[in-house]
């Protein structure tokens, strides 16, 4: 076995060679959807649960006919919901639209202005989603307290915000990262915030076991390159952690030899 | 008769199943999950399921977000 299919991400028993999750919202068309999610190298892709448009022209492509659920493992999310019942709801409508596809990325939000998670809700509705047999990747805020207490709820990943969803802003409170990470049984994954290739990359340092994103890729000025960048900077990150950093010295330290030198 | 679709009402045929509701939008073989009346029902069972008058159906797809 490679080097890298020896590092994959486990997240509820699958692996996976990729860290990088993508979402497929903000995009200007299902071409530039698909060719910016293959340019990510990912392999979970998250998806929105919406009203079918009615009278809409039949032949349209529909999401799931460019990225294909044979091909990607669609990770259906309840973005838009701010109580427990309509993220529950939103996830049964998805694992019906999945055929029976259980992995959800759990959702509730608090305010339009700052789509900051309600945690009071999100517990409430992952206590249901679990016994409901549903695996639960949770998007929440970064308290190391909720953060154990979801896990021990049978969350199957934590995503702890970087920032504000679509604020690329990057990490703001790596420290707290870092303590969910410490006692952490199940993969802890950035989701939002990222703004460029380097916050993704210091995710990674950090010892992330994934950063999930959407707007940094698709609000760039050319998304499909960027997503490349975001794929490299995940890759340069794991090697980074997994490399270990040199310690950070006070004063230099020469990287040549003083013997030998000319006089 | 009439039902309510997606929070529009909808005229269909006495009797209808959800397989004709499909149908009737043009989207068969479409990947949708149906709900009836706030209840999931399993893509088999559309054929047997039928609508009544003043029904709430909703029909929901997978779209770009993240």
């Amino acid at each position: 076995m490679s080097e890298q299919a020896n590092d994959a991400l486990v997240i509820a028993g699958k692996r996976y060679n990729s860290r990088l999750l993508v979402g497929t919202g903000k995009y200007k068309d299902l071409d530039e959807t698909r060719d910016a999610i293959a340019a990510s190298g990912a392999e979970i892709v998250t998806v929105a649960v919406r009203r079918t448009n009615i009278g809409q022209n039949a032949d349209e492509p529909n999401l799931l006919d460019v990225i294909s659920p044979d091909k990607y493992t669609i990770l259906p999310n309840t973005a838009g919901c701010y109580t427990a019942d309509d993220a529950v709801r939103t996830c049964r409508l998805a694992r019906e639209l999945l055929d029976g596809h259980n992995l959800v990325k759990l959702e509730v939000l608090g305010d339009q202005k700052t789509l900051y998670p309600n945690m009071v809700e999100t517990i409430k509705a992952t206590e249901t989603l679990v016994k409901d047999g549903f695996d639960v990747m949770v998007y929440c805020n970064d308290d190391p307290i909720v953060a154990a207490q979801l896990e021990d709820m049978g969350c199957v990943a934590v995503m702890p915000l970087g920032s504000l969803i679509g604020s690329g802003l990057g990490i703001l409170n790596p420290h707290n990262i870092n303590i969910i990470m410490e006692s952490a049984k199940v993969p802890v994954l950035v989701d939002a915030g990222v703004g460029t290739a380097s916050d993704a990359a210091i995710a990674m340092e950090m010892g992330c076991e994934g950063v999930l994103m959407n707007t940094a890729i698709a609000a760039a000025k050319d998304p499909i390159m960027m997503a490349s960048a975001m794929r490299k900077a995940i890759e340069a990150g794991r090697e980074a952690y997994l490399a270990g950093r040199m310690p950070r010295k006070k004063y230099a330290s020469a990287s040549s030899p003083m013997d030998g030198l000319i006089k | 008769m009439q039902i309510n679709l997606n929070g529009d009402s909808l005229d269909v045929r006495d009797g209808a199943s959800l397989t004709d509701l499909v149908e009737q939008l043009g989207l068969s073989g479409k990947r949708i999950a149906i709900e009836l009346n706030m209840e999931i029902i399993p893509r088999s069972e559309h054929p047997t399921t039928q609508l009544a008058e003043n029904d709430t159906v909703e029909i929901v797809n997978a779209i770009g977000g993240g």
